[in-house]
């Protein structure tokens, strides 16, 4: 290796020469990228964009698998169904709902996992092993292990919780099942969002923090004016993925309640039109619905978290 | 650091334990109750409230025909969904780490938005789709899609492990007089291993767990992976589940992700944090 080491000024110098003489070069350079990310991309659009384009055309007629020839054009009246239906309202509410208690709450105790991650000095691998157990799990083996664990018959959350009565059952109202679903979903996801903030709080400069102890600044000072606004840009990509996930929250839902006392989900709603009732066209039109809500929801976080950069900098 | 905030790191490090572990150690303590105690209720945590029944789940679950046929099914499937998307993967990461061409940035953008799709709104065109192609309720059924949606975080991964490989290495080999291709071959693929390894775990993680297209891409225990299968597994009484049953079984789908997190604890957070925030 020593004999083809090439020093840094030399480097520039060849790179240069390179420019120059080598613009087929540069071409073989393009033509060799593209061919090394063809497959990539036939096969991320094959499965997703192509189906998509099937279901905007879908979703303009009435057409249900039980009675394939009696598909017909309607325009858009299936998203005027699905607009116009409270279940969907209430479906998407429910979602909404889901989405915003559970990233929340991951938020801060991911937070705190990720600061008792990022001081402990004992241990590490332990912990750091175990955390990554609720994220590899399956996650309708969480569905079931919550669901038992909040059973009236098996469980042993009743008994435990002072405050609960021993048969109260948990599935038995919309409330509590929304609790139980919600405590499955943020077990499983809180140690991806902590990892996520870890490697935020890893970026932060111990420095820093040392001046702003030096200047007085107490913990809560230091966390708010330093840490917090340091470790942006981790907090937004761990809160786009986690939201975005939970948007598409399912499995629990299906495993947990199946849709019972109205806990159903968008993406239930859309599944149940869909493979249950053979429904394609409104089914594909609750599919857009679900993709544009989606763009949406990815296009208000990116757009308050630019906000806040924005106004953090003129504080600054 | 002071004793007061050492004792906040202890006491924060139990509650990540006790969070991490208590709902696991709930499940398998769930999977030694008797069948019989499940059915007439009975609450309590330890195995002993349900009258400890050994491994009579296990030897149960195992015997059955249609588990055991999930298990093969969801082994074949995500281990041949990871090596192909890992191919695939690598072959891209490195286009997009080292090489300059047109379309870069629509292949990065592309993957992010196929990361954040929501999956349920594809399973009605695939479903139509793969019952005309004759793919409905078999492993390509299943692979395709998983490969499809494990891409993006593959690419992400190793793009951002490829970036730290030295570039020198591969100009070096390219002053020796080796190809674009045998630079990337001998030079980049022992350095990228691990990366690789990393991505291949992750992906492995995807397929395994994937519950969607499990239960609306397949109808038969043909191609019906383990998630999809628990879920059906309903037992004669749909409103009292055979909860003991259904837990061994659940232990059983979790042994090999515990036994790679134990093996490869490094290695994916790793990959779980360079990908998400270095890319």
């Amino acid at each position: 290796m020593t004999t083809t080491y090439v020093a840094p000024d030399d480097k520039r110098d060849v790179k240069k020469a390179q420019k120059v003489a080598a613009s087929d070069r540069s071409k073989a350079e393009n033509s060799l990228g593209m061919k090394l990310v063809a497959p990539a991309i036939f096969l991320m659009l094959l499965v997703t964009a192509f189906p998509m384009l099937r279901a905007l055309y879908l979703s303009l007629f009435n057409y249900s698998l039980t009675v394939p020839e009696e598909r017909e054009f309607v325009g858009l009246s299936n998203y005027l169904t699905a607009l116009s239906d409270p279940l969907f309202w209430r479906d998407t509410g429910n979602t909404v709902l889901i989405m915003v208690i559970t990233v929340a709450v991951e938020l801060v105790i991911g937070f705190i996992f990720a600061m008792v991650m990022h001081r402990v000095i004992f241990a590490r691998g332990v912990i750091r092993t175990s955390i990554l157990i609720p994220y590899g799990i399956i996650t309708v083996v969480s569905g079931f292990a919550w669901q038992f664990a909040f059973s009236n018959s098996n469980g042993f959350v009743n008994g435990w919780l002072p405050f609960i009565g021993n048969d109260f059952n948990w599935f038995g109202e919309y409330g509590s099942s929304m609790i139980a679903i919600m405590v499955s979903e943020i077990w499983k996801t809180t140690p991806f969002m902590s990892l996520l903030l870890l490697a935020g709080l890893a970026q932060v400069s111990e420095d820093m923090l040392e001046a702003a102890k030096v200047d007085g600044a107490t913990w809560w000072q230091r966390l708010w004016k330093v840490i917090l606004p340091n470790m942006r840009s981790a907090i937004m990509v761990a809160v786009l993925f986690r939201a975005l996930d939970a948007y598409r929250i399912f499995d629990n839902i299906f495993v947990m309640t199946a849709g019972a006392q109205g806990t159903e989900s968008v993406s239930f709603l859309t599944y149940r039109q869909v493979i249950e009732q053979f429904q394609l066209g409104i089914g594909s039109a609750l599919s857009v619905l679900l993709f544009l809500s989606v763009l949406l929801i990815a296009f208000l976080i990116v757009k308050i978290f630019r906000v806040d950069l924005a106004a953090a900098r003129q504080e600054g | 650091m002071s004793g007061k905030n050492k004792i906040g790191v202890v006491i924060g490090a139990v509650l990540i334990l006790l969070w991490c572990l208590l709902p696991v150690a709930w499940i398998i303590a769930l999977s030694f109750k008797s069948q019989e105690a499940i059915t007439n209720g009975s609450p309590g945590f330890l195995p002993s409230d349900g009258g400890g029944a050994g491994f009579q789940n296990y030897a149960d679950v195992l015997a059955d025909e249609q588990f055991r046929r999930a298990i093969f099914n969801s082994i074949g499937i995500s281990l041949i969904a990871t090596l192909l998307s890992v191919v695939i993967a690598t072959l891209a990461a490195y286009a997009i780490a080292r090489l300059e061409f047109t379309g870069k940035r629509f292949v990065l953008t592309l993957a992010l938005v196929i990361a954040m799709f929501p999956v349920v709104s594809l399973v009605g065109p695939l479903f139509d789709m793969w019952r005309t192609f004759n793919i409905y309720d078999t492993w390509p059924g299943l692979i395709i899609p998983y490969m499809s949606f494990t891409l993006p975080l593959a690419i992400w991964t190793l793009s951002a492990f490829f970036r730290e490989i030295p570039w020198e290495m591969e100009q070096a080999a390219q002053v020796d007089g080796a190809t674009s291709w045998q630079a990337f071959r001998k030079v980049i693929v022992p350095l990228a291993a691990p990366g690789v390894f990393t991505a291949a775990i992750l992906t492995f993680f995807f397929a395994w767990n994937d519950f969607v297209f499990g239960i609306s891409l397949t109808s038969t225990e043909r191609a019906r992976p383990i998630p999809a299968a628990l879920s059906f597994f309903v037992g004669s009484d749909p409103f009292n589940r055979p909860a003991s049953l259904l837990a061994a079984g659940a232990v059983v789908s979790t042994i090999p992700i515990i036994v790679i997190v134990l093996l490869f604890q490094r290695k994916i957070v790793a990959g779980l944090t360079s990908g998400a925030v270095k890319g």
